[in-house]
């Protein structure tokens, strides 16, 4: 298709050309569906858009034409802004609005009457829009859909979702043309199976993917600490770079680190240079007000997190600064393509390792960047819970009948694989609770009427549509100033209970005291000068990829290391020194005295979830044997037990078998499993969302998911949604795979390495945080022995 | 010994780690807020398909304690059911459970919020009972010295520990936790429950072992 007249000029009015990949969608717009993968700041959003305009520019299509879905709000907004200019200046009759959780009710309801010619929205907002009756109407007659982000999207369950409810649109308008736009990914196939309506193929378009972006590694005269992830030592460095670029991001890996090392900088920021902070526990308005201000070219730097790896056109942003080491390079070359946001120049990045052990990670990440060699881990099956959402949701929209739906459900690539049996399994789910129990008519949710399924109660749409979503947000709790209506920004739960009045921490860059708890808001008053007790809110807590932490052990057993820093390779000389460097294909294992423990270091290169797993398996293995462990730490790539006990015997702690068989029975009490467990039953319908309502009103009616967990674990243990936990876990937090992955890669070859102190490998094991206790009886103990000096205290001990 | 013995009203009782409350003078075994059938009546009001096993864990519960103690007596302290409608409904098999359970002994159904009405399980039905000086009822009044109730699911813990379904106690007061699987818990540092103690009072834990705490102890997160 050519670009129309009127549009090439206005094109060059502004002084812009086509680029070949937006004239190549333009071309193939026929297509039932079409992949464009683009680096960052290629255009992608134009060449999605540009047919749906030039297609509505006559005037002749009535209603909805084309549905934008992004995984942001705000990206629909800017979306709505930037298409305002084109179709303002070239006077075309289409008409654009967005649709999201914040549009008000009456321009929702006004929507579903009088569709636009162009909606932006979001998957949960789509998914509501398809669970109304009146769905079939809306979406006559669209014809296109794209999906910005979808490389984002695809990796968790809202792209599942997406997918499903695109499913239903397709039956309801079967012209529809799927576009996908997606950033530069490992598996540019992987994404087409999960866009193109199964087995129907999906051709893919390739952006050039520009120059090789200049990244390099901060090497400073002071050396990077043994530990920790502060980067503190970066701090003057950091701030020389900003100085001498227009607009830099900081990119970090956690909240709490953005939210230190903010704090840090505005210590040292003597020129009082602009600076904000960007993340997601600030408050939407606070996160508004840095997006605005960066929009206008009035921030010298933004410190952030994984909240600004989407989207926004940030404009000007020529630096790239990352802190920590990126535990990922797809992201790392994601993050990187918010530099120079303009095409054909080359990104610009700085990598700042926070420890010394980082130093040899950025250096591997950098050669796989320069080798173009992305990681990702293969996607699973489509996930059960979701399908079951997306079975209610199909029934609040009107009775459907299974088999028209398990085959509409099988043109969905994440589930073409789906049994008729998985399917019913979830069907069942939705219609009796899956307990056997079809002879009461009250656990109906769903009913076989002539041959349809419907809702039983027709009542019952509305809960299930406050309870559309995927999206399954930490437990959090506003952070306020006493008397003050403005939120400051939100705290995990866990982190609000360990706060005492008089506690200090970091929320938007500033230091505030904690006063107290009022109604589910943390009440806290402004605090000057003093160091913060910490802001331990984290955000996701990502493990090294599979890829990566394989370049760091081949690196490892090089001859020498020309590209390390010399602090670092006397470290690793020294190791070799005293005693191995690990090898890929042997589980190293040290065993040395140290500070009246004996300790035990397993180099599993397995990333920090498995490792964890793998701490807690091997200790309770180890208290059965009578070596009395006391704790243990991990790292992505290690993991440190101490106890009372040396461990002389280490080969039979690793046999897969007895790995397998700890796992087995450790899973079952598990907090992992429990939490894994809530967010299942919260997407598949069985919990509500409303649990913080039910706090606030009648308290003691509410209890905890754990309850439901330990019931079906004990009356019911193949209820259908212990096993989606079981996979779940085994993929996310459990990491299990990671564990088998090592297993394999290992054959369970030990080497036990024993030595008289501490490696210079395992030195930095003794300072990391977040140490894990063994507890054999202890924790009644712990309970007991405070209770007892509480009751001697008060003077209560007779009662 | 797991049990945790005191004196209230002049009466010698013994707290339970379970969450029952022994008196063994009268051998009376009192338990509140069983809320048995909860998962059906939530399923009938068309709200989620909880797993519908709490009234056979909470049998099971109650099964255990009443075999430790081997009663004279049981007292529900109300809420024994979730609604009417749930006593109506609930299975066979928990009906033979409650009959084999009253067997040789008096049973006594406190009516509370939930279940103000008679229930067709066997066992007494009453408003609230006196034995000695002390009042069973479901839901405390303030002006009564000496009175045991239920209702309000107490949870509690010292500062820094988790809290934990508890008992409270002052000198005129003994509040009950909830028995049922599906309960949650309303924390004594809520004012609305901390309010009608004395400051002077005491919270039982449960669990392995019912452990004293002073409720002051407990007020802070």
């Amino acid at each position: 298709m050519d670009l129309p007249a009127h549009f090439s000029d206005w094109f060059s009015t502004k002084g812009w050309s086509i680029h070949p990949h937006q004239q190549e969608m333009l071309d193939r717009s026929s297509e039932p569906s079409l992949l464009l993968i683009a680096p960052t700041g290629g255009g992608k959003t134009l060449a999605g858009f540009l047919p749906s305009v030039v297609e509505l520019s006559d005037g002749d299509h009535d209603g909805l034409h084309t549905l934008y879905v992004s995984p942001l709000k705000a990206l629909a907004a800017d979306i709505k802004r930037n298409l305002g200019t084109p179709i303002a200046e070239m006077d075309l009759p289409i008409r654009v609005e967005d649709r999201t959780g914040d549009t008000s009710y009456t321009q929702k309801r006004r929507q579903r009457a009088d569709p636009p010619h162009i909606l932006l929205t979001t998957p949960e907002s789509l998914a509501l829009l398809v669970s109304y009756e009146d769905a079939p109407r809306i979406f006559k007659g669209v014809q296109r859909i794209i999906i910005d982000e979808i490389h984002a999207l695809a990796e968790s369950k809202r792209g599942d979702q997406l997918m499903l409810a695109i499913s239903r649109i397709q039956a309801m308008s079967p012209d529809l043309r799927r576009v996908g736009l997606s950033a530069t990914v490992e598996d540019p196939a992987a994404i087409a199976h999960e866009l193109a309506k199964h087995p129907d193929p999906c051709p893919i378009v390739l952006a050039d993917p520009g120059p090789d972006p200049d990244i390099s590694m901060l090497v400073t005269e002071e050396k990077p600490p043994w530990s920790g992830g502060g980067a503190k030592y970066s701090i003057p460095a950091v701030l020389d770079m900003v100085k001498q670029h227009k607009t830099t991001l900081i990119f970090h890996n956690t909240r709490a680190q953005a939210e230190i090392y903010f704090h840090n900088l505005w210590l040292a920021n003597d020129d009082a240079l602009p600076i904000g902070i960007h993340h997601g526990s600030l408050s939407r308005d606070q996160r508004a007000k840095v997006e605005a201000a960066m929009v206008r070219g009035d921030l010298r730097a933004i410190v952030c997190t994984g909240s600004l790896d989407l989207g926004i056109d940030w404009g000007d942003v020529d630096l790239v600064v990352q802190i920590g080491a990126p535990k990922n390079v797809k992201r790392l070359i994601q993050r990187i393509g918010r530099a120079n946001h303009r095409y054909n120049a080359p990104s610009k990045a700085v990598l700042v390792p926070a420890n010394r052990f980082e130093v040899v990670e950025c250096v591997a990440a950098l050669e796989a960047a320069k080798d173009r060699d992305l990681d990702g881990d293969p996607k699973g099956d489509g996930p059960r819970d979701v399908l079951c959402q997306h079975i209610l949701i199909t029934a609040c929209a009107a009775p459907f009948d299974a088999t028209d739906l398990f085959q509409e459900v099988k043109t969905v690539g994440a589930y073409s694989t789906l049994s008729r049996a998985a399917f019913d399994d979830c069907l069942e789910f939705c219609a009796t609770g899956g307990y056997a129990l079809q002879a009461y008519d009250q656990w109906k949710r769903l009913k076989e009427v002539g041959g349809t399924w419907q809702l039983r109660d027709p009542r019952s749409a509305a809960r299930i549509r406050m309870n559309i979503g995927t999206i399954f947000d930490i437990e959090t709790l506003k952070v306020k100033f006493r008397r003050s209506p403005k939120t400051l920004g939100e705290v995990e739960e866990s982190f609000a209970a360990t706060l005492t009045q008089g506690d200090t921490f970091l929320i938007g860059g500033q230091i505030v005291r904690y006063e107290g708890l009022n109604q589910l808001v943390v009440e806290v008053s402004r605090e000057k000068g003093r160091t913060p007790k910490v802001a331990t809110f984290s955000g996701t807590k990502f493990a090294t990829s599979t890829q990566l932490s394989q370049r760091i052990l081949s690196m490892f057993n090089r001859d020498t290391w020309p590209l390390l820093p010399a602090h670092t390779t006397e470290w690793l000389q020294l190791q070799r020194e005293m005693s191995k460097l690990p090898q890929a294909g042997r589980i190293q294992v040290e065993t040395f005295p140290q500070d009246g423990r004996e300790n035990m270091v397993v180099y599993g290169f397995a990333g920090v979830n498995a490792h964890r797993t793998l701490g807690l398996i091997l200790t309770q293995r180890m208290e059965a044997a009578g070596l009395n462990p006391l704790g243990f730490v991990v790292t992505d790539y290690a993991l440190l037990i101490w106890g009372l006990t040396p461990v002389t015997n280490v080969a039979p702690l690793f046999a897969p078998e007895n790995i397998r068989d700890g796992l087995e029975t450790w899973l079952q009490g598990n907090a992992v499993m429990k939490r894994t467990f809530r967010i299942a039953a919260t997407v598949a319908g069985l919990i509500e969302r409303n649990s913080r309502q039910g706090r606030k009103s009648g308290r003691q009616a509410t209890f905890s998911s754990d309850i439901l967990y330990d019931t079906l674990a004990k009356y019911d243990p193949d209820h259908l949604m212990l096993r989606i936990t079981r996979e779940e876990a085994m993929r996310g937090m459990v990491d299990f795979g990671r564990i088998e992955e090592m297993l394999q890669r290992t054959k369970g070859q030990v080497d036990h390495i024993v030595v008289d102190r501490i490696t210079p490998l395992a030195a930095p094991l003794f300072l990391e945080p977040g140490r894990i206790p063994v507890f054999g009886e202890g924790r009644d103990k712990l309970l007991q022995d405070k209770a007892a000096e509480l009751m001697r205290e008060a003077g209560l001990s007779d009662i | 010994m797991s049990d945790f013995a005191f004196t209230f009203c002049d009466a010698d009782l013994v707290a339970r780690p379970d969450g029952t409350l022994w008196w063994p003078r009268k051998r009376l075994l009192c338990v509140s807020d069983l809320h048995l059938g909860k998962s059906e009546r939530i399923a009938r009001r068309g709200g989620t398909l909880l797993p519908p096993y709490e009234t056979r864990e909470t049998l099971w519960r109650l099964e255990a304690a009443i075999a430790a103690t081997d009663p004279a007596c049981v007292v529900c302290l109300g809420d024994s059911f979730d609604d009417l409608t749930a006593a109506d409904n609930v299975s066979d098999d928990a009906r033979k459970t409650l009959t084999r359970l009253q067997a040789g002994r008096d049973w006594i159904w406190i009516e509370g919020n939930h279940d103000a009405g008679p229930v067709d399980i066997g066992g007494t039905h009453r408003g609230e009972v006196v034995l000695d000086r002390i009042t069973f009822r479901h839901i405390t009044d303030q002006a009564t010295r000496g009175e045991i109730s239920g209702h309000y699911h107490p949870k509690a813990g010292p500062t820094g520990l988790p809290q934990r379904a508890c008992f409270l106690l002052d000198k005129v007061k003994l509040i009950l936790p909830a028995f049922g699987a599906y309960t949650g818990g309303l924390s004594v540092r809520d004012p609305d429950l901390s309010g009608l103690m004395e400051s002077a009072g005491v919270a039982i834990l449960t669990g392995k072992k019912a452990v004293a705490v002073p409720i002051s102890a407990c007020l802070k997160r």
